[in-house]
């Protein structure tokens, strides 16, 4: 069909010091693929060999649309990106890396060595740790007066907007509450790690959470000081008050610090 | 939720929050220009496509427009979960019928129509058996 023919492709998930590749022998990818490595002096890339008929460019863009596809291929990068990571210092590429074979990989290893070195130096015995703050008014309880209740005296239409005030208060109580929360907890928690990405925050439809997420970071932390992060992030919650809460997500391998600073790398 | 006890080291096989992954693997990691020029931008364009239908599904809920629910390319994920709701569903009604059954065997035992209840009820869980 393609002009391509029925040739491979060679997808790549990440690039990592060298490690014995017999410990992913049973791990599989994208697709079910296996993997294998591609090693240039001291860098390696976690390669499937993919069927170019289902990663060209069109196969890949509606792969990319179907969200069960998508799902399976996110799931499946995110899979050998972190059993890799257990094994060897690990920059995990974005999703839908995809080379003309093997040789075109060394020369991506070769062409982009410094960075490479320079973001494997820079992720070494780091982590990243996730932090959501969310606010949610609702789940307050008391409202002082339930449901259409009126004080003596008052008319309904007084007791109406008095409600509405209570709760409009109650609101911008949570909010003032949350903003507090996120900036103590970004200043205590940047104290204890070695930098910090904002990501956008989630929408509660999607995550299927509670509340509405205000803050979404992700610190990357040193590997001996995750515990004390943790236990600042307890001591966070445990004062954190009514309405707002924090939760933490990982450790993951470092994908949001991967990129040097701001800047996509380009060929 | 992820309470900070269950942290474990790099999630492996634990269940990340898809939401979670999604925006690591999708918007983060290292962004090397690829043979298959599968545009980033298009990506890109794909998570914003994801939160637009997103973000208007929490004012379509509001106002009861649920049309998605019913759409399986955009509920793949919450799909399975209206599956798992329906069998839910059907298993308490079986057993509210097994029951209610149990209930009026002895009133039709008398009819002649039906088996003795406990024989009428094993008969009903095959059939039950054939329909799955």
């Amino acid at each position: 069909m393609t002009s391509h023919g029925t040739g491979y492709a060679s997808y790549v998930y990440a690039v990592c010091r060298p490690f014995d590749g017999e410990a992913v022998e049973g791990t599989v990818g994208v697709g079910g693929r296996p993997l294998h490595l591609v090693t240039e002096e001291d860098l390696t890339a976690v390669v499937s060999a993919v069927p170019l008929e289902e990663f060209d460019e069109e196969a890949l863009k509606s792969r990319l649309e179907d969200l069960r596809l998508l799902e399976e291929m996110v799931r499946a990068h995110h899979g050998v990106v972190d059993t890799v990571a257990r094994l060897a210092v690990t920059v995990p590429l974005r999703l839908a890396t995809v080379y003309h074979g093997d040789e075109r990989v060394r020369g991506v290893l070769r062409a982009h060595a410094e960075t490479f070195e320079a973001t494997l130096r820079e992720l070494t015995g780091r982590v990243e740790l996730g932090v959501k703050v969310y606010a949610d008014a609702g789940t307050r309880s008391p409202v002082t007066e339930p449901s259409g209740g009126s004080l003596p005296g008052e008319s309904r239409g007084r007791a109406y907007l008095r409600r509405r005030k209570e709760q409009r208060e109650l609101r911008d109580d949570t909010w003032r509450r949350a903003a507090v929360l996120c900036e103590r907890t970004d200043e205590v928690l940047s104290g204890l790690s070695h930098a910090r990405e904002q990501h956008p925050p989630q929408n509660a439809a999607l995550s299927e959470v509670p509340g509405e997420n205000v803050m979404n970071h992700a610190y990357l932390v040193d590997q001996e000081r995750v515990e004390d992060f943790l236990a600042a992030v307890r001591d966070l919650r445990s004062h954190a008050r009514e309405g707002v809460r924090i939760e933490v997500s990982g450790p993951w391998v470092p994908y949001s610090f991967a990129s040097p600073r701001s800047s996509e790398v380009g060929v | 939720m992820s309470e900070v006890g269950q942290i474990r080291p790099y999630g492996g096989s634990a269940p990340s929050n898809l939401v979670d992954v999604l925006e690591r693997v999708l918007d983060k990691g290292i962004v090397i220009a690829g043979d298959i020029q599968i545009n980033l931008l298009d990506i890109e364009l794909l998570t914003v496509k994801l939160r637009l239908l997103v973000a208007s599904v929490d004012k379509a809920k509001e106002m009861g427009i649920d049309w998605w629910e019913h759409d399986e390319a955009l509920t793949s994920g919450t799909g399975r979960h209206r599956d798992e709701e329906l069998a839910e569903e059907n298993r308490r009604l079986r057993e509210r019928i097994a029951a209610l059954e149990e209930n009026s065997g002895s009133v039709e035992k008398g009819s002649g129509k039906r088996e003795p209840a406990g024989a009428s009820r094993g008969g009903s869980r095959e059939s039950k058996g054939e329909e799955r």
